[in-house]
């Protein structure tokens, strides 16, 4: 019974996550941009905005310099977060991958990166009065969402260990369209529960930010308005402007 | 003011470092208010003229407009995490303590309202996210805090997603406008370029009798007949300048200055009457119609002298809008001379005719001056120059150390892609926001203070009408004279030696003899 409410539960969070993603993107991707405005200095080519838009999201270069504590929080958060993320592939392969044993160690180490990112964000957020006042309860609640899934998969890891091969055999049961036994322990069950959460809000949620990020024309837009017109389509359709000077302008 | 005036003036101690973060006071300008436009300014740029009944409604399809048409505007509402990277960016906020001015707080503003209406979380859980309903408290709310931005994209640069506070500001104000609640400062200017070409209402009449006064000046000064033409037709290149450059202090002798240097370079050129003017206020409201409009103008100019470049004077914005949208708006310029930037700044001019040096140069008559530069914020984050990444910080620089001998720059997180706004751009310079003005002055002019303290600086160039009359009426404040502005191309002008110009070296010894018998 558990096992099968777990098995629909994921089954949503997956299709709403794509879906819901998907749709957000698409309508990003079809909205246009009027107007150049990318934030100069800006590259003057497509190469130089990969090279740009590389160092945002994989160093995060505006973070960096403009708050470093943030900057911290969040690389540790973030790149704690991808290595735990790469490392879960264990459960949904069958052989595991070359690559993913090769960083099992690092993974289970990230967790503790993740744990201080996640926190930091989170006192942060609570003691620092600017950003105090600018936080809505979803701010909170987003941060210990994180922090519950961080701390539950932690404690299965180092604490109090659960049946992690039936685990595994439920996802790829899953995976296959099969419902095999989930173990009834607390621990994954809230784990597990507040990730289909989170896959569930990722489309309707400020988690928009990942996808968002390189939709921004202000990073994304190349710098050569001089060279090459740009035109939206509906600006190409507002009615023409006379030609000519009218003969009063001339005085 | 001598340099050692001012190091004794400002000590130590007087100087608060720019960065300071102010304590929160809630509601600190929740009373600064700008004076609102009357019909006649609102109706000729087709807006409603007074605030309409059903207002709300409007401005909500309106703001969901706008999601539509404007990837920038739908994108920077969704991805904000509220991480807090640009709460002590702004330098109005630095300046006013108001945590409205922070720029994530001034964007959930408005963020706030699209919520309720346009999303899910937004529509069904309220409260957690912080929606909430327009109502007229709300709305008022917009007014003015909208007008207390300069939209000058330095939180953009602090933004790890690149959300720009100034595309939200700008859509504020449109639907503020689409509603009826105008301001007064833009759109009056907007009405007055529409009938008479430039924002100060001159006519051709008035313009061209100042440009034959500022001649005789220029005659006086140099015994050579420097003209500044006014529509003629066939001349090579149109110069589209700010109409603060015929009558302001000292945009005035930046005007000179370009004068000289294509007087210098031997190039035929010309103003033109009817697009006498290079700011472009419609940018300023959000309205790309109306700065399509005023834009077209340009196009229209260019056609009618039958020129074959354009060039544009010292003003920030409008080489923003001169960058970055002409083309867009107004082009294609496929009857222009292909072989130069369309349009090319004063300073790549400038700074190409230094390379080639057809420019005779005496550093010496800057002596007097110990130079800085400020970056105008929307040359700075919302243009370019020349070939290079990064030529607007470079070539002003470059062409202010090849005609002084004293230059010295501000702090570096206060300068070139950091620069602060002067306080007065994106539509406020006006009396009514004079206290606005004055506290936003203050992150650049403790920069300012501490390169007199540090190594004598005297006075400040500026390549940005607004920037220029902000300072003017500002510096005062802060320990300096008014004429510490100074134009890039005013310097140019002190230093460049037309040929055949009779310098004082020549008339000083003369002189001498003559006291002597």
């Amino acid at each position: 019974m558990l096992s099968t409410l777990y098995a629909v539960l994921f089954y949503v969070a997956t299709v709403v996550m794509i879906v819901g993603t998907g749709m957000k993107v698409f309508k990003y991707a079809r909205t246009p941009a009027p107007l150049k405005i990318p934030v100069s200095p800006a590259p003057r080519t497509k190469r130089g905005v990969w090279f740009r838009m590389f160092k945002e999201v994989a160093f995060f270069q505006s973070l960096f310099k403009s708050n470093k504590w943030i900057w911290i929080f969040a690389v540790l958060f973030h790149a704690g977060m991808l290595l735990v993320l790469l490392r879960h592939f264990r459960y949904f392969t069958q052989p595991v991958w070359w690559w993913v044993e090769l960083i099992q160690p690092i993974g289970v180490y990230a967790s503790f990166a993740m744990l201080i990112g996640v926190g930091g964000l989170l006192i942060r957020r609570i003691v620092v009065p600017r950003i105090r006042y600018i936080s809505d309860p979803s701010d909170y609640l987003m941060l210990i969402l994180f922090l519950g899934i961080t701390i539950t998969g932690m404690g299965m890891k180092f604490v109090m260990p659960v049946d992690i091969l039936a685990v595994k055999q439920f996802f790829l049961g899953l995976m296959r369209f099969q419902i095999h036994q989930l173990p009834a322990d607390p621990a994954i069950l809230i784990h597990l529960g507040l990730v289909a959460f989170l896959m569930i809000i990722f489309p309707i949620s400020k988690l928009m930010h990942a996808p968002g990020v390189f939709f921004a024309p202000s990073r994304t837009q190349v710098d050569n308005a001089r060279e090459f017109r740009h035109l939206s389509a509906w600006a190409n359709q507002l009615p023409p402007l006379p030609e000519g000077i009218p003969e009063e302008g001339e005085g | 003011m001598a340099p050692n005036d001012m190091s004794a003036k400002i000590t130590s101690n007087s100087i608060d470092d720019a960065f300071k973060i102010p304590q929160l006071e809630c509601g600190a300008m929740a009373d600064t208010n700008t004076f609102a436009a009357a019909p006649e300014h609102n109706e000729p740029l087709g807006f409603p003229g007074e605030l309409i009944d059903n207002w709300q409604e409007v401005a909500i399809a309106k703001m969901g407009e706008l999601a539509e048409k404007n990837r920038a505007f739908q994108v920077y509402l969704d991805a904000c995490v509220k991480c807090g990277a640009c709460t002590d960016k702004c330098h109005y906020f630095l300046g006013t303590s108001d945590p409205k001015n922070m720029p994530v707080a001034r964007q959930d503003l408005l963020r706030s309202v699209y919520r309720r209406y346009y999303t899910f979380a937004g529509k069904y859980f309220p409260w957690l996210v912080g929606a909430r309903d327009l109502t007229r408290e709300v709305l008022d709310e917009w007014y003015t805090y909208y007008h207390q931005c300069s939209q000058c994209r330095r939180c953009s640069v602090a933004c790890p997603y690149g959300i720009d506070t100034a595309e939200i500001s700008m859509a504020a104000r449109e639907i503020l406008d689409t509603v009826g609640m105008g301001q007064k400062y833009c759109n009056e200017i907007i009405t007055k370029l529409k009938k008479t070409g430039n924002n100060l209402g001159l006519n051709p009449k008035a313009l061209r009798a100042t440009l034959e006064d500022l001649e005789e000046d220029l005659e006086d000064e140099t015994g050579i007949a420097v003209k500044l033409p006014l529509d003629v037709k066939g001349a090579d290149i149109l110069l589209i300048t700010p109409s603060a450059d015929f009558f302001a202090e000292p945009h005035i002798d930046g005007l000179l200055g370009y004068a000289k240097v294509f007087h210098a370079a031997g190039v035929s050129w010309t103003i033109s009457s009817y697009a006498s003017e290079a700011a472009n206020f419609g940018m300023f409201i959000g309205s790309y119609e109306n700065m399509r409009e005023v834009s077209w103008r340009i196009r229209q100019a260019a056609k009618d002298l039958g020129v074959k470049r354009i060039v544009f004077g010292e003003c920030g914005h409008a080489w923003r809008v001169g960058y970055s949208f002409l083309n867009t708006l107004a082009g294609p310029f496929d009857f222009l001379d292909q072989n130069y930037p369309i349009p090319q700044h004063i300073m790549e001019f400038t700074s190409d005719a230094i390379d080639d040096g057809i420019l005779k140069i005496d550093k010496s008559r800057n002596d007097e001056f110990v130079m800085t530069y400020h970056d105008s914020c929307n040359v700075a984050r919302g243009s370019a120059m020349g070939r290079k990444e990064g030529g607007q910080f470079d070539l002003p620089r470059k062409v202010l150390q090849a005609v002084c001998n004293h230059f010295h720059d501000m702090e570096q997180d206060t300068i070139r892609e950091n620069t602060f706004c002067c306080g007065g751009g994106g539509g406020l310079l006006t009396d009514d926001l004079m206290d606005l003005r004055i506290k936003g002055a203050k992150p650049r002019m403790t920069a300012l203070q501490q390169v007199t303290k540090d190594h004598g600086v005297t006075h400040m160039a500026a390549i940005c009408a607004i920037c220029k009359t902000q300072f003017s009426k500002v510096m005062p404040k802060y320990g300096y004279e008014m004429d510490d502005i100074m134009s890039v191309h005013q310097l140019v002008a002190n230093a460049v030696i037309l040929d055949g110009q009779e310098t004082e070296e020549d008339d000083a010894p003369q002189a001498a003899a003559t006291e002597e018998k």
